[in-house]
């Protein structure tokens, strides 16, 4: 790595954490319960809203009643999206003709985007007509990412609260989250996109002469769709003209831009963010990346505030920094480090003012080893899942980063909302470590922490273990999961466990290898996608519904603190070894051995 | 449970409204006012016609042009109705083979060259439409394009020289070279 790497990696924490203040102070105002400086400005837009719904917005919801209208609004939105996709040949904007999508593929992706997963079964340019992308796939990147949000604010009003029985109300932080915080930011993103370069009309696609015509052999086909065979025994052939290029169009800045904010990560285009159209230039690539992590970012600070102590959520944002940064570190390393499987053949692979060297199968020139590393780890560390480079075709070690970040249970940022609640299952964890340690009922933020809370803690730190253990056991002794394997030997299992990963910790991301748009593939992924997001939800509101009845325990001698260096690095520990305690032999099995397979 | 299910659903049709179509809309009529070039491609126009987008790569076999990068796109390369990368793993044999055959090809075209070459010439992109390549890639090019073309190395560097961005401000991203926009401009310089 030079000295470029660095600087390039050193800006982006430096404006991450710039920007992550004020947008967590911000937040702290948009969600408070008193009226402020902030809620005036659209209260009549709030009130308009709230009462053509016939909803009372001063209703105090308890934690049941608040899941409930959670799980009862992402069933509906999950419908309109299947809806959608079935119906798009009979609806409006369609100038590609785009076919109905097959059942199977339907309902996966309808569970993807409605559970902040945006797992792509699909590609988008040829398969989902611009309705379906605005009305379906961009309303639930705003809408699932701004149940995330609502549910975390639950969760914090749950620390807050004492001796009470609401934890607020579910549908004043869904709609303040969309109109306070995702739209704004989203307008504002979508046109400094538009302005490098992405796409953003409702044209269809535009047919462009090449500069150099070619042609490209095809298989003759008979009339039952089979290829002819020639005497000789092999397939009879002819060559195809290639005169023009179809450039695809569409909607993709507006989508772009929430689905890099709201942690979403479900490309417009099949490549997702490595397509020149979605992602253009460095800039936009900076904005881009800076975008996935900025409000999980945020809202460690915005949570710091609303409990009323900002080291809260300094010490959260620290823990997740503290395995962040040797992790991004370690990906982009061995990624310049290059293939040494072509060692051997005349290939320059060496960093120099006039190339970025490093490992370059499945990167674009204009982002390089260090603009492609970057994305990598904070697409996997927050549950975004775009990528702008192909996942499939890092070096072992460097692959392995980005699959053992999704697998620690997207809470290092993780998803908008989720990441930071996903966390503090996690430091209640730590803090009952710590009281076993010294033998002590455990606190936190001035709550007891009792049985129940463990239990609740336990089951959102462990479900998405299981799931993806579970479901990697399944795949592969499945044919129809191990048919999808594209790469031999380890790497082959390492498609399948990524896949598995990515689908139960609601990422999204994939070494795409894997041919996953089968029934078989679509089925089990959108099983784990559903029981990753909404039993953890509602395990974590639970949780949060009994800390609010509970007393606040005033702080003494015997309290650990947990704003302090110490429980920084207790809680970073807590989250690596579970992590690391779980999926050590798989790994072992996947990206390890295919590290030290090209030891050879 | 009626009414909530009342609620849930004026709630996603409201919401529908605003996320999946004023705002979708709004940065459309905005895009279309403000960068009517952007939004609609980066189309590049020629005799008032578009001959490609610049910000989307084109193949290039011909040795008398700039090669890109190669593409994995399926069924031809730099098809742009259907983008995609070769998702070859770091040790598959797959792998090795085409870059074997890539670095032949590139042989073939300029016999004497036996300089190592740039791992971008002979990797394929993530997008499959990569518009650019490193300058290491178009030096290693500069010889056998000027040559084949009957023209001065000192004008085809020149040339290149147009065609490369550094970084932007100095620090993000790579710096690159425009291949579609380089070989547009060789043929006006031929044809001249």
């Amino acid at each position: 790595m030079n000295a470029n790497d660095y600087l390039q990696l050193a800006l982006y924490l430096v404006a991450l954490l710039l920007l992550a203040k004020p947008l967590g102070d911000y937040m702290a105002l948009v969600f408070a319960d008193a009226p402020n400086r902030v809620t005036r400005l659209g209260a009549r837009v709030e009130r308009g809203i709230y009462r053509a719904c016939g909803i009372a917005a001063d209703e105090d919801m308890g934690w049941k009643r608040y899941a409930l209208a959670m799980l009862c609004f992402n069933m509906l939105g999950l419908l309109a999206v299947y809806a959608l996709q079935r119906l798009q040949p009979w609806l409006p904007l369609n100038p590609q003709h785009m076919a109905a999508v097959s059942p199977d593929s339907a309902v996966n992706t309808a569970i993807s985007f409605a559970t902040n997963t945006n797992w792509q079964g699909y590609g988008g340019e040829s398969t989902m007509s611009y309705l379906t992308q605005m009305l379906g796939l961009g309303v639930q990147n705003f809408l699932s990412a701004a149940t995330g949000i609502a549910i975390l604010m639950a969760v914090i009003r749950g620390f807050v609260r004492h001796s009470a029985k609401g934890l607020g109300n579910f549908w004043v932080d869904l709609v303040r989250s969309t109109l306070y915080v995702l739209l704004p930011l989203s307008l504002l993103l979508s046109i400094v996109l538009v302005s490098q370069g992405v796409v953003q009309n409702l044209r269809p696609f535009a047919e462009v002469p090449v500069v150099q015509a070619s042609s490209y052999t095809e298989a003759v086909k008979d009339e039952a769709g089979k290829p002819r065979m020639a005497a000789a025994g092999h397939e009879v052939t002819h060559a195809v003209p290639v005169a023009t290029q179809t450039l695809p169009m569409g909607p993709a800045a507006s989508q772009i831009a929430i689905k890099q904010l709201g942690t979403n990560g479900g490309g417009f285009f099949n490549v997702n963010s490595a397509h020149p159209y979605e992602n253009p230039t460095p800039l936009s690539d900076f904005l881009e990346v800076l975008a996935i992590l900025l409000i999980p970012a945020g809202l460690c600070l915005t949570f710091g505030r609303m409990v009323g102590d900002r080291r809260q959520g300094w010490a959260l944002l620290a823990a997740m920094l503290v395995i962040f940064v040797p992790l991004l570190l370690a990906c982009t390393a061995a990624e310049q480090a290059g293939n040494p499987a072509l060692h051997g053949l005349a290939v320059d692979q060496h960093a120099s003012a006039l190339q970025a060297g490093g490992n370059m199968e499945g990167k674009e020139v204009r982002f390089g080893i260090v603009g492609s590393a970057r994305w990598a780890v904070a697409t996997s560390a927050a549950s975004n899942g775009s990528v702008n480079s192909m996942h499939d075709s890092y070096t072992p070690l460097g692959g392995l980063v980005p699959m053992w970040l999704i697998q620690l249970g997207e809470v290092i940022f993780g998803g908008v909302g989720s990441g930071l609640y996903g966390m503090l299952a996690f430091a209640v964890v730590a803090v009952f470590i710590a009281g076993l340690m010294v033998g002590r009922t455990p606190e936190y933020l001035g709550k007891k922490i009792e049985a129940y809370e463990m239990k609740m803690a336990s089951l959102t730190v462990l479900l998405p273990c299981v799931l993806v253990v579970i479901g990697t056991a399944i795949a592969v002794m499945a044919p129809a999961g191990v048919a999808g394997v594209a790469n031999p030997g380890a790497h082959g299992f390492s498609e399948v466990l990524y896949a598995l990963s990515s689908a139960s910790n609601n990422n999204g991301s994939a070494f795409a290898g894997l041919s996953a748009n089968t029934p078989f593939w679509n089925v089990l992924l959108g099983v784990c996608m559903f029981l990753a997001r909404f039993p953890l939800a509602i395990a974590m509101l639970a949780l949060a519904g009994s800390l609010a009845a509970k007393r606040h325990v005033p702080a003494t001698a015997g309290t650990l603190p947990t704003h302090t260096p110490l429980f920084v690095t207790l809680l970073a520990c807590v989250v690596v070894v579970v992590g690391a305690l779980t999926f050590l032999p798989a790994l072992a099995l996947g990206p390890i051995a295919d590290y030290l397979g090209s030891m050879r | 449970m009626a009414k909530l299910l009342r609620q849930s659903l004026l709630m996603l049709l409201l919401l529908t409204a605003a996320t999946g179509v004023a705002y979708p809309l709004l940065v459309t009529g905005l895009a279309q006012g403000l960068f009517p070039a952007q939004a609609n491609g980066s189309l590049v126009l020629e005799h008032g016609g578009a001959v490609g987008s610049r910000l989307i790569g084109q193949s290039f076999t011909d040795p008398r042009y700039f090669w890109g990068r190669p593409s994995a796109t399926s069924p031809m390369p730099y098809n742009a109705a259907a983008s995609g990368g070769s998702n070859l793993g770091p040790n598959n044999p797959a792998l090795v083979a085409a870059v074997r055959q890539r670095i032949a090809a590139l042989r073939a075209a300029d016999p004497g060259n036996t300089a190592p070459v740039p791992v971008d010439l002979v990797t394929a992109s993530g997008s499959g439409l990569d518009p650019q390549i490193s300058p290491a890639a178009a030096q290693y090019q500069v010889a056998r394009v000027a040559r084949l073309r009957g023209l001065s190395p000192a004008a085809v560097q020149a040339l290149v020289r147009a065609h490369t961005a550094g970084r932007t401000w100095g620090v993000l991203g790579e710096p690159r070279v425009d291949v579609l926009e380089l070989n547009l401009a060789l043929d006006h310089l031929s044809t001249r």
